[in-house]
């Protein structure tokens, strides 16, 4: 890219495009000032997509950290409002199994009560009707205002908004180094992974954004961060057993969250250290596995039968503070560090910590540090103001009446995964509609929207955009259908096709650590289909 | 009741031997749970591409010489590979499943991404080659249905540009088709088939072809022709003013559905029993022999014979099960060949050799299978549900289907 000194020079780079990093930029877009985003990979590719997708209510920290729980109550309560199209208001309840000390749960409400999160004991009998899979030998129940909430769609819709009013946001650019004049950080260097390219970037300030890898993001300006790499493993299953959250009623421990989102539900999560040199490319393990299915089946007994789509881990980006080996008694806290005051390198900050809920409120943050620095009064807007996609349709008496169909359709999924961009989803002749995912009604004109507004470079993101191949085959023809699309639409062939090997090997990963029973049935097929009947190979790369 | 032999599994190999028995006076039924590995077929059997430390195989016959004992084909002897082989071609075109190619040289298979594959035996109507390095014609219409999303035109067109040919690529709307897309997971190979079968629909299909063929050697279509016959193929054939290339598309397959029915209609005619939809639950053995077998649609009413034959598939036909603590024969139990260590189950890069793909049951050099080590003496196993071969890294899984179920079919007749 060649950008002229003008076109490269911002008020504020933000490094990272998780949610986290994505929710500032549409701050600092919203306040007027001229932001660029620039991330590694893609949108919500590390642990912004690797987690529950549980929209807390807090309670899961109320006993043990009153101030995440009380931060959590506050923005699962905003998210309701401002995402809608991203949040599936399920209700949540803590269960005591007999094994349970049920005097904990006095405890936890008490907790709940302090941190302003409605929690309500209600009778075990009346918990079984709630939530029909809940384990029936249940001794207490408290209902608290847990839900769902679509991480990857939260984090686009942030994006849009944000390049709505003004953002640059540049996907697959990774900082190679900081740009300094003295102890003051003026820009980065970047690389952009698709031409191999290096790209400078100017502005008085660079946000650190970067999750777990803001600690090594830290440390090529010399400033030590000490974060801790927490690994998290989590089994997604083939169906939605459950429409409650079912969390334990103890303190937090593994395994003990069952959340149901769209079509599928999640057990989660293990906690363990894992090493820098790891969290790029984070296995689960066997021992995971079993210990997962193991706890699960203690919230759900349908879990032992219902067949496990994958198995997949984030690492937290944690703020170590001591000497904990598990990594569980960190605050959950949102950390943002002015490394102006705190290391004496200017034009330099870190917002990490938190957690996915509490996204909004990093973004607030590092944004209000922001306007400090730079001098400018604006006030924050982004509790009130609903994303794109979650706000009140237009009018029908709009010019665009002669698409049709698919917007009529409340109940097809694009509008459901869309909210009201859905409109810009065309349906307008045969090939729109055609269907690529099967499992997840994903049609081409879908796609191509993807494509056209929702930066998309290869399959993985455009799974990440469109839920492509996050069905019960995982991606056995609408993975190939897709590469054709994308082939079509980059005009190279050959870069879809490797795409293809990529987007089957990265399903792959998350579904043979659990491939047995109705998963590896699934999996010979696509073997079949791509290794026998397409003949592809891998690439010698 | 009461037969000579009982099939369990009605695809390829099942198909296969039971034809080859009932043509001997052998009174066979075959009991089928379903669809069979034919539906995903990809227009083509392949007999030996690769050995299994990942030598290409140019010539399948020799290569066979190389092969551990405790593989299908050496079991079978390489000697007698070349003879089953010419079995099996006459048997499928006998049949009326009409194949092309031969054992000693692979001709080349077009794959739905355009690239191709040394093979043994396709289906006559596909588009082949005799060797690598020549093309189908200097240029190349290459037709779709609009909206059809398993016939991958770029892809096609780039590799068939690189073989040297000049390609333009243009897609047919035709009304009966488009109606498919009013749900649109009927978008596929088999009902556009379908819908093709009706004269007028195909006669719409022509019309177009011969008003775009001008300027062009031949045409290249998806192969979606001839559901219930091969009628279609014929008028295409003989009404398109232009060589008709067919290239298979992804799965569900138009020409392997087209063979197993034509397959199953052959058993019947012979006087075979195809009990389709039913599933073996139980079966008794005593002293190492199998002495009655009970179906799901038959319940209590025992199904006997002198011989039985295992032709169940893998995993994915439900002919070997996988727990997280090991595999399992379902209806006999007998003897698998699979790792202890679920570790060792799986290749971190998908499209690397998979070694689940090569577990399955444990045979004699006879194709017995084992109970406790000890042989069944009247129950083989053919196809796919043997272990020691993998099918997808070795592009050896229908040449195993078939040869085993010849082999075996000897074995019995005796």
């Amino acid at each position: 890219m060649k950008l002229n000194r003008k076109e490269n020079e911002f008020d504020v780079i933000i490094v990272g495009g998780g949610a986290t990093g994505a929710g500032t930029a549409r701050d600092c877009a919203l306040r007027g000032l001229k932001v660029l985003l620039i991330e590694r990979h893609d949108f919500a590719a590390g642990a912004t997509g690797r987690n529950h997708g549980l929209l807390h209510s807090g309670a899961r920290y109320a006993v043990t950290d009153g101030e995440s729980a009380t931060e959590c109550i506050k923005e699962n309560m905003i998210l309701r409002r401002i995402a809608s199209h991203c949040v599936e208001e399920n209700d949540g309840l803590f269960i005591s199994l007999p094994e349970d000390d049920i005097n904990y749960q006095a405890t936890f409400v008490e907790a709940c009560r302090k941190a302003g999160i409605n929690a309500e004991i209600i009778d075990p009998a009346e918990a079984r009707i709630m939530e029909p899979s809940v384990n029936p030998s249940i001794i207490g129940a408290v209902k608290v205002p847990d839900g769902s909430v679509d991480p990857f769609r939260l984090t686009i819709a942030n994006i849009v908004d944000a390049k709505q009013h003004g953002a640059t946001v540049l996907t697959y650019h990774e900082l190679v180094e900081f740009i300094k004049e003295g102890n003051k950080v003026v820009g980065v260097k970047a690389i952009n992974h698709r031409d191999k390219s290096v790209v400078s970037f100017y502005a008085p300030l660079t946000i650190n954004a970067g999750g777990i890898w803001g600690h090594l993001i830290a440390e090529k300006v010399g400033v030590k961060v000490n974060m801790f790499p927490a690994k998290g493993s989590l089994l997604i299953f083939g169906h939605r057993v459950n429409n409650v959250v079912l969390n334990r009623c103890r303190k937090p421990a593994n395994a003990d969250i069952l959340v149901p989102g769209d079509t599928i539900c999640l057990i989660g999560t293990t906690s363990s250290r894992v090493g820098f040199d790891e969290i790029d490319d984070i296995k689960v393990t066997a021992d995971e596995v079993d210990l997962l299915l193991r706890e699960g089946e203690k919230l759900a007994p349908a879990l032992a039968y219902t067949r496990i789509l994958r198995a997949y881990a984030g690492v937290r980006p944690l703020v170590a503070a001591d000497n904990d080996a598990s990594g569980r008694s960190i605050s959950r806290g949102i950390v943002l560090l002015d490394h102006a005051t705190r290391d004496g390198v200017e034009g330099f900050a870190t917002i990490t910590g938190g957690k996915l809920m509490t996204y909004r409120l990093m973004a607030e943050w590092a944004t209000d540090l922001a306007c400090r620095k730079l001098g400018v009064n604006a006030c924050c807007v982004t509790a009130e103001q609903p994303l794109p996609g979650s706000r009140p349709a237009e009018p029908e008496s709009n010019t665009k009446s002669k698409t049709f169909d698919l917007q009529l359709d409340k109940n097809r999924s694009s509008v459901h995964r869309h909210g009201d961009m859905a409109s810009k989803i065309s349906s307008a002749n045969e090939m729109d509609n055609s269907l690529v995912c099967e499992c997840e009604d994903v049609t081409v004109g879908e796609v191509d929207f993807a494509l056209k507004e929702l930066d998309v470079n290869n399959l993985v993101d455009l799974r990440r955009r469109t839920r492509v191949g996050m069905g019960t085959c995982q991606g056995e023809l609408c993975a190939c259908r897709a590469a054709g699309l994308l082939a079509e639409a980059h005009k190279c062939t050959a870069k879809a096709k490797n795409d293809l090997a990529k987007f089957l090997n990265e399903r792959w990963k998350g579904a043979y650590p659990v491939a047995w029973g109705e998963a590896l049935r699934e999996a010979e097929y696509t073997q079949w289909v791509y290794g026998a009947i397409c003949g592809m190979e891998n690439n010698k790369e | 009741m009461k037969f000579d032999t009982i099939i369990i599994g009605g695809g390829l190999a099942g198909l296969t031997c039971g034809i080859a028995l009932q043509r001997q006076g052998v009174k066979c039924a075959i009991v089928s749970a379903g669809h069979s590995a034919l539906h995903f077929s990809s227009g083509s059997f392949d007999l030996l591409n690769t050995l299994p430390d990942g030598t290409p195989v140019e010539s399948p016959l020799k290569a066979m010489e190389s092969l551990h004992a405790t593989h299908p084909y050496a079991k079978i002897g390489s000697g007698r590979i070349k003879a089953l082989a010419d079995e099996a071609k006459s048997l499928l075109c006998s049949c009326g499943v009409a194949v092309k190619g031969d054992a000693e040289t692979p001709h080349l298979r077009f794959t739905p991404m355009g690239t191709t594959k040394p093979t043994w035996l396709s289906f006559e109507e596909i588009a082949t080659l005799d060797k690598p390095g020549v093309s189908l014609g200097e240029k190349l219409l290459i037709v779709n249905f609009a909206g059809f999303l398993d016939f991958n035109t770029a892809f096609i067109a780039k590799e068939l540009e690189a073989a040297g040919s000049k390609c333009s690529v243009t897609s047919v709307s035709i009304p009966e088709i488009n109606r498919l897309r009013i749900n649109p997971t009927e978008m596929r190979a088999t009902n556009i088939a379908k819908t093709l079968d009706n004269p007028q629909v195909l006669t719409s299909l022509i019309t177009i072809l011969n008003s775009r063929a001008a300027g062009h050697d031949a045409i290249v279509l998806p192969h979606v022709f001839g559901f219930a016959s091969d009628a279609a193929l014929h008028r295409l054939r003989s009404e398109v003013k232009a060589t008709i290339h067919l290239i298979p598309t992804m799965p569900p397959s138009v020409p392997g559905i087209r063979a197993q029915r034509t397959l199953r209609h052959a058993f019947e005619q012979l006087g075979g029993v195809y009990m389709l939809g039913d599933t073996v639950v139980r079966a008794e053995i005593e002293n190492h022999s199998v002495k009655r077998i009970f179906t799901e649609n038959h319940s209590d009413i025992a199904l006997t014979a002198s011989h039985y034959v295992l032709a169940s598939g893998h995993f994915f036909s439900k002919g070997l099960v996988a727990t997280p603590q090991g595999v399992y024969e379902p209806v006999f139990g007998c003897d698998v060949i699979f790792d202890k260590d679920r570790n060792n189950w799986y290749n971190e890069s998908m499209l690397n050799c998979q070694e689940y793909i090569s577990f399955g049951v444990e045979t004699n050099s006879a194709l017995l299978t084992l109970e406790g080590g000890t042989p069944i003496t009247n129950l083989y196993a053919i196809g796919s549900v043997l272990g020691g071969c993998n099918a997808v890294s070795e592009g050896c899984g229908a040449g195993v289907a078939l040869l085993t179920a010849l082999a075996v079919a000897h074995t019995i007749k005796g």
